[in-house]
């Protein structure tokens, strides 16, 4: 903890040193965009290329940028000073202001302020968490594990209906009994509650994992321990569509913006259970198709020529097919066959047939 | 068997070949005249008559006084009145100017003109006439000793012959002066291209005129004089034989005056002397005695050739008249709501044998938006150019002007944006365009040089004046939101570093008081490329 202070103490003397020496007070960081971010083949995840760009203080187009990127060095430092841990909304209402004199704010939007955080972890090379700054608790787990959390022993298996909610910050956690063939990630946290009820990860000695939407880094985190540290074959159930298809690209490539930790994060052995082109035939789900918009059109087209994607024909089938039903599907639409057969037919069946694509 | 054939169906296409009346012609190809729909027909109506309002007011030396009024008879039926204070038509010609198709004075005339442009007031009547049919209320008056004199006139197609309904003598309320009425299937709109845009560039182009105008809501819209001058006469001249081609030099020859070559050509062009035209006959290797309209196709071909060949002065050009820099930025001031304005008036120059002028005028800033495309207006000869910019040799002169050199925005192959409206005025006695319908310039390399040159003038003093004023005021907001910005910086930054704000500060204000000059040598040097360019 004194390093990561002292690393940001250091960030701001040397800007003082700059300026001491009648310089334009620059920051130097990774470009963090699609152009500089490169898929490395022989370890399987992303990683962020040697493109530098400069921020600099005296730069009209930088100024308010270079100015979040001090104010959330600062917030982090006092933080840090505190032994206190805030979340990303906090700092947001922390730093917003208008700045006097003016009819500018310091930042406008919380998206702003996200952003020089991720700036200030490719800076310093500390991660959000070890700058004691945390995204919202978001998704659920299930399953016979026991871990240890703050000095509590949790069991997974004994949290009632809802699950142990997964916390931003996973680092910190042990795990003191595991006992799970596989861990099964999806997309719907509907689909969780499905499974949940169904006690699928008791019948099937699996864990059970989801989140609402986006996979946050505590998720992701949480499975790459789950892989790394007990061995255990990661499967990623969700909507047939290509922002289903980018959740999966996350987990197991790293994302684009937040490349620089792709390390912590990637999960390369991931493998994606469903929905699969051919389940639809399989499963006779046509009659559940939502019609493409020009945004899902675009996106496939995007995700199709991601270097990870573009030379994997197994993957290029899926986007073909897409393209050629015109079509979506939901996990939900295997409900139609029955409240259970997610759990009864499904998941069992395409688990035990190893019916995957990598 | 099958030759006989033919020769009957000769005979039956022969029995249905006849004269085709111009105005016949007219009532099927209205769209090539310019009223393909009754928007634009409406607003070509107003300019066929304006126009013929203030070029007869020019010719008289009156300043004009033109009124014009527009009303809704029915949902898509309009009665047009057009008023002038002109010198008035003398009462045999009112039936055939405005009752006959291409007559006029203008068609055979080498003068400068604005009624070089459209077919005439006649065949706004006559789409009136067509489109619902009703008669034109003609009133004329030559002076306030005369009686003012009223026709109800009516097109006869067949024979392009005017046919008078009635005729009486009336009170008119002005000394002298014409005025037309005529209903028309029209649709009155406001915004592009409209008669409110038409008048209020026509008010640019003509500050010396008084134009009101009533529209279909009533509403009453004045268009003030700012110059008080009527604009010199505009001189007549002989064709230069550099602008002329040979079907033209042929009837030249069969209808002159003159009774030998050598006469015709002193006599029927301008920069012709005696030596030079002898020269030219010597040259085309005909007899300088022989009569014009004894020469054979062959010869005249020799002729035309040895006319391009001979080397003559350009044309004499005191047959321009252009607006003059002075009265058009006056005409900018009051229609354009800016606050900087720049105009230029180049020296003649020639196309073809034509002789013509360019004026260009920039307005910059003020209320003008910042982020749309920069607004151009075209004229030839003071008449409005509404349509079909994109054709117009202007639009080339706009795009090939690097406009980055004088502080104005240009993506690349676009036309600039940023606050400026660029007026564009093309005076010659023979403004060449793209079509009939006579909307766009044509693109001749002279012309567009000349507009660019008039463009690289205009752009310097625009630049100067950014440099000058908005430059500073920019910088001095820039600074001002910087000092700002360091107050912000110095506490955080204190804070994050252990160090005192007032260090931090201080240092940051050093820095901006060194640098801001900087910037302001980076604008002299940027003011240096564009003087050199």
């Amino acid at each position: 903890m004194q390093k990561i202070k002292q690393k940001l103490i250091e960030l701001g003397q040397q800007l003082v040193r700059q300026i001491e020496k009648k310089q334009n007070p620059t920051v130097s960081l990774p470009v963090r965009s699609l152009s500089n971010v490169h898929y490395n083949k022989k370890i399987g995840t992303l990683e962020l290329g040697k493109n530098m760009a400069s921020r600099q203080f005296f730069n009209v187009a930088h100024t308010k940028k270079f100015l979040q990127t001090i104010e959330v060095a600062n917030v982090s430092k006092k933080l840090l000073d505190l032994g206190k841990t805030t979340s990303l909304r906090d700092v947001y209402y922390q730093i917003k202001r208008t700045i006097p004199g003016t009819k500018i704010n310091v930042c406008d939007e919380q998206t702003e302020t996200d952003k020089a955080i991720e700036d200030l972890e490719v800076i310093t090379g500390f991660s959000r968490e070890q700058l004691h700054i945390n995204a919202n608790k978001n998704g659920s787990v299930s399953g016979r594990v026991i871990i240890e959390d703050k000095g509590d022993t949790i069991d997974w298996s004994k949290m009632g209906s809802g699950g142990w909610s997964i916390p931003s910050n996973v680092e910190d956690i042990t795990f003191k009994k595991v006992q799970a063939k596989y861990v099964l990630y999806m997309e719907k946290a509907a689909v969780w509650e499905r499974l949940h009820e169904d006690k699928f990860w008791d019948k099937h000695q699996c864990i059970i994992l989801s989140s609402q939407g986006q996979t946050t880094r505590g998720i992701r985190r949480l499975l790459q321990r789950l892989a790394e540290e007990h061995n255990l074959p990661i499967y990623v159930l969700t909507d047939f569509d290509p922002w289903g298809h980018y959740i999966y690209s996350v987990i197991k490539y790293g994302s684009i913006s937040l490349a620089h930790i792709s390390d912590k994060m990637a999960i390369p052995q991931v493998k994606y259970l469903g929905i699969l082109a051919k389940d639809i035939e399989e499963y006779d789900l046509k009659k559940h198709f939502i019609s493409l918009n020009d945004k899902d059109i675009s996106r496939i087209k995007q995700i199709s020529d991601y270097d990870w994607f573009k030379d994997k024909k197994i993957w290029q089938k899926e986007f073909e097919a897409m393209k050629k039903y015109k079509s979506k599907a939901e996990i939900q639409a295997l409900s139609s066959k029955g409240i259970t057969f997610i759990s009864d037919k499904y998941l069992p069946e395409k688990i035990k047939k190893q019916d995957w694509i990598d | 068997m099958a030759k006989k054939e033919y020769e009957t169906k000769a005979e039956e296409m022969g029995a249905l070949q006849r004269d085709i009346s111009i105005s016949e012609f007219f009532t099927k190809n209205r769209h090539l005249l310019g009223f393909d729909s009754p928007k634009k027909a409406l607003m070509m109506s107003v300019k066929e008559a304006v126009d013929n309002s203030l070029d007869a007011c020019e010719e008289a030396g009156i300043l004009p006084d033109i009124y014009v009024e527009i009303s809704q008879v029915n949902e898509d039926r309009y009665k047009l009145i057009v008023e002038d204070n002109g010198p008035g038509i003398i009462k045999e010609q009112i039936p055939n100017i405005f009752g006959k198709l291409l007559y006029g004075s203008k068609f055979h005339r080498l003068k400068m003109s604005r009624g070089q442009q459209g077919i005439g007031i006649s065949a706004s009547i006559l789409y009136g006439q067509l489109t619902t049919g009703k008669n034109a209320h003609i009133i004329s008056k030559i002076s306030p000793k005369h009686p003012a004199q009223y026709y109800e006139l009516h097109l006869d197609t067949k024979y392009n012959q005017p046919k008078i309904v009635s005729e009486k003598e009336v009170y008119f309320n002005r000394e002298s002066g014409t005025r037309v009425e005529f209903e028309l299937e029209a649709k009155y709109q406001k915004g592009k291209q409209s008669v409110d845009e038409y008048l209020k560039e026509t008010a640019l182009s003509n500050p010396h005129a008084r134009l009101s105008f009533k529209d279909p809501s009533g509403e009453m819209m004045t268009f003030p004089r700012v110059v008080h001058e009527e604009p010199k006469q505009a001189k007549e001249i002989k064709p230069h034989p550099y602008g002329i081609e040979l079907g033209i030099l042929i009837r030249m020859l069969h209808s002159t005056q003159a009774r030998s070559v050598k006469s015709f050509l002193q006599e029927d062009f301008s920069r012709i002397s005696s030596s030079v035209a002898a020269e030219i006959c010597t040259r085309a290797s005909i007899s300088a005695l022989s009569r014009p309209s004894t020469i054979v196709r062959d010869q005249a071909e020799k002729l035309y050739k040895a006319l391009q060949e001979t080397k003559l002065m350009a044309p004499p050009t005191d047959c321009l008249v252009p607006i003059g820099d002075d009265a058009l930025q006056k005409g900018m001031k009051k229609e354009i709501d800016a606050e900087f304005f720049v105009s230029i008036t180049r020296p003649p120059a020639v196309y073809r044998g034509n002789p013509f002028q360019i004026e260009v005028g920039i307005a910059y800033g003020g209320n003008l938006d910042k982020e749309e495309t920069i607004r151009v207006i075209r004229f030839a000869n003071r008449v409005p150019l509404l349509y079909q910019q994109g054709a117009c040799a202007s639009t080339r002169a706009l795009l090939d002007t690097n406009w980055k050199s004088y502080y104005v925005n240009q993506s690349k192959g676009n036309l600039p944006y940023g606050p400026l409206v660029i007026v564009i005025h093309m005076v010659s006695v023979w403004v060449p365009f793209t079509s009939e319908a006579k909307e766009a310039i044509a693109n001749y390399d002279e012309i567009i040089k000349e507009m660019k040159l008039a463009l690289q003038d205009c752009g310097r003093k625009v630049a100067s004046y950014i440099r000058k004023t908005v430059k500073v005021r920019e910088q001095k907001e820039r600074a001002s939101l910087l000092y700002s910005y360091i107050k912000e910086l110095s506490r955080s930054l204190g804070e994050l570093a252990h160090t005192s704000p007032d260090q931090i500060e201080n240092g940051l204000i050093h820095y901006l008081e060194k640098k801001l000059p900087l910037v302001h040598e980076r604008g002299e040097n940027a003011e240096n490329k564009t003087e050199t360019d």
